[in-house]
């Protein structure tokens, strides 16, 4: 016991160690695996994926986040074979993948659907790939029992699709893209079947098992939670653009955009006015309040111009009592509404002007002295580096 | 439980009304067929005996069990008269026929199914709209294809492909042609239902794994519409077994096929008791095979649960 729990922690230090100095896109002398260069398609007159230029990294887990339509799944199935860039190159290990037909390609797909063969138990379904490369059958057959294995699903070897739950196929799903140990695994909207508990296991299932086999894992996802958890970096896409593609905390914490920061979790956006630029700090002033604004962000606007500072509710405080006179970052309003979600408070707060403030806080209910309740009059703050600013 | 109660009746109605159809218009001439064919002939009308007569009683019923006999079995199943043979050549023809349909009916509605989806309601009129047309007019229209002096005939001698007319007409090849043409939909249909609800993902993800298409078909494709195959052969098989008019109008004096034999016996020998036993004898050899095949389904229907 003492043992396990020791390699468990050895184990874990590695991977937290590996993690944490993961980062082969900001090493110039790293070669990319996979490149999208200048990557078009078009369909009839819609343009799914609009020159996009992207590299993805050995050992990355690379996730494409974007809401449906936004031209992730094309990109994926361009990478996988099932569709040719309208223009573009697309490369993987420096080989140009132009005319290179799926059933050729070093990379292995798990669908949405899972796209079990029905007719074939398990095994046979795991084996597939295998036996298109000729394998010999005594090593087929030590991949799919260590398959099988990896997925726990050990029991269920005999089993058709239709004898499992939704749980076990998605299980059974990814034994089958793994097998043939691909350069590449792409996985399209793995987990979108699952309830949320299973869903958040697996993802953490996916992590681990990435990490193990030193393979680089493409995710395609609609769910934002999912991508943070998950992946190295993130690319989120809008319209067949990327809009940015970043680690997951610059992502949250950096965002490029409007679009991205209300996007990636919640946020208030605050259109302000900037009165002036000193350096890393920005000082501003809004519609919305009479307290001066300050945020320690550099501005890319010059004073007089338009800038919008982006805080997630988090960020914000939220208090029953005025602030001394004269302090800067205050809004004040009445409570519009309260969330209860057992671990957080969210708090709408109604300015006089009639924007909502979205605030939340950790319960901590059970020693505040008396619990914010609706219509009371609050004063909502912010510490300046708790903002970024936004100008596009 | 009233409620229950009522549901309850509601739904043997509803199963009640096709069995009692089935019961009437089918059971029950089988079962009179069954009867002539346990009498013998004699030349009085109706032209067998016993007859039942119950108007005297129980003696009446036990002189009428008396007079049955397997007799006409044993007549048709002797190799000295032609039944037999006519029972294997039926099945031969039949066979070799629904192979000729799914080989040709296969592609046609593998392309349907591939077709885009807005013109796939178009195809399947095109399929059916042949039974527009009397199926006898059609098969007549055969006769001017195929006869020497024929629509076929002529044109391939324009073209210089023969000098002398193909000897087609009243030959077995023409009693092919004829079976084909005219249960083309019966294999399409099925078919193509089998194929249009393919996943087309399950091929994608097949080229994924390394497998290239024309192997992808005969790994996921065909094998996933096997119902179809089944439905389809078994709606073309059992028809052609027992056909008549095809044989008759395309056929020649040799095309040996039970439908004929039965014909001929009730309209020419005016035996309806041989000809009923001909065509219960019939019934089980067409019995026989669908049992088997629905027990094979059952078991797959079972391991799958």
């Amino acid at each position: 016991m003492g043992e396990v729990m020791a390699a468990d922690k050895a184990r874990k230090e590695t991977i937290g160690a590996v993690r944490r100095t993961f980062a082969p896109w900001k090493d110039p002398t790293q070669t990319p695996l996979i490149r999208f260069e200048n990557v078009v398609k078009r369909f009839g007159d819609f343009t799914a994926v609009n020159n996009v230029s992207l590299d993805i990294y050995e050992r990355e887990f690379f996730a494409l986040l974007g809401p449906s339509g936004c031209g992730k799944t094309t990109l994926m199935r361009m990478l996988a074979g099932f569709e040719e860039p309208s223009s573009g190159r697309l490369t993987l290990a420096g080989e140009d993948l132009a005319g290179v037909p799926p059933y050729r390609r070093p990379v292995n797909m798990m669908f949405q659907s899972y796209a079990l063969f029905p007719h074939m138990n398990v095994a046979d379904n795991i084996a597939f790939g295998l036996k298109q490369d000729k394998m010999p059958k005594a090593d087929i057959d030590a991949r799919v029992e260590e398959m099988l294995t990896l997925v726990k699903l050990e029991k269920f070897a005999k089993r058709k699709p239709h004898q499992l739950s939704g749980g076990q196929r998605q299980r059974v799903a990814l034994a089958r893209s793994l097998a043939k140990r691909p350069k590449v695994l792409l996985l399209d909207e793995p987990l979108g079947a699952l309830d949320k508990k299973l869903r958040e296991e697996t993802q953490f299932e996916l992590m681990d098992l990435q990490m193990d086999l030193g393979m680089t894992f493409l995710i395609v996802t609609h769910d934002q939670e999912e991508a943070m958890t998950v992946a190295d970096r993130i690319a989120v896409m809008n319209h067949g653009v990327l809009v940015q593609v970043d680690p997951p905390a610059e992502i949250y914490e950096q965002p490029a955009t409007r679009y991205i920061a209300d996007f990636i979790g919640e946020v208030n956006l605050i259109e302000s006015t900037v009165t002036a630029c000193e350096g890393e700090i920005t000082r501003l002033t809004s519609e919305i309040t009479t307290s001066p604004l300050t945020v320690a962000h550099p501005c890319e606007v010059a004073a007089g111009g338009n800038a919008c500072i982006a805080i997630r509710p988090e960020k914000l405080r939220i208090s029953l009592d005025p602030p001394p006179e004269g302090s800067e970052n205050v809004f004040a309003g009445e409570i519009w509404d309260i969330g209860y979600l057992g671990d957080l408070n969210i708090y709408h707060v109604e300015l006089a002007c009639g924007q909502r403030l979205k605030v939340s806080q950790p319960n901590l209910s059970r020693r505040v002295a008396r619990p914010i309740s609706w219509d009371d009059k609050v004063w909502v703050t912010f510490d300046p580096d708790a903002g970024v600013l936004l100008t596009r | 439980m009233a409620m229950a109660g009522e549901k309850g009746r509601g739904r043997w109605v509803v199963i009640a009304v096709p069995y009692l159809w089935l019961l009437a218009l089918f059971l029950a001439p089988f079962l009179i067929v069954f009867k002539i064919s346990l009498s013998q002939d004699v030349v009085a009308q109706p032209p067998y005996a016993p007859q039942l007569d119950l108007s005297n009683g129980l003696a009446g019923i036990t002189e009428f069990l008396s007079g049955l006999s397997f007799a006409n079995y044993g007549y048709v199943l002797d190799f000295s008269n032609e039944f037999l043979e006519a029972y294997g050549s039926s099945l031969v023809i039949a066979s070799i026929s629904t192979l000729l349909l799914l080989l040709v009916g296969y592609p046609i509605a593998y392309g349907m199914a591939r077709a885009p989806r807005s013109i796939q309601p178009t195809l399947l009129m095109l399929v059916i709209l042949p039974f527009w047309t009397s199926f006898l007019i059609r098969v007549y229209a055969w006769i001017g294809i195929l006869s020497p002096e024929g629509l076929l005939n002529q044109g391939l001698m324009a073209l210089g492909v023969i000098d002398t007319p193909l000897e087609i007409l009243n030959t077995n090849l023409a009693v092919y042609i004829g079976i084909v043409y005219s249960y083309l939909p019966f294999m399409v249909l099925p078919l193509y239902s089998a194929l249009e609800k393919l996943d087309l993902t399950l091929l994608e993800a097949a080229a994924d794994l390394g497998c290239p298409p024309v192997k992808a078909f005969w790994k996921i494709t065909f094998p996933l519409s096997i119902p179809g195959v089944a439905a389809g052969a078994l709606l073309c098989f059992i028809p052609a077994v027992g056909e008549f008019v095809i044989p008759d109008l395309l056929g020649g004096s040799d095309t040996l096929m039970i439908g004929k034999s039965l014909w001929t016996e009730f309209t020419v020998n005016r035996s309806w008791t041989v000809s009923s036993a001909v065509a219960v004898l019939l019934l089980l050899v067409l019995v026989i095979p669908i049992v088997i095949y629905q027990n094979i389904q059952q078991r797959e229907l079972e391991a799958g649960k």
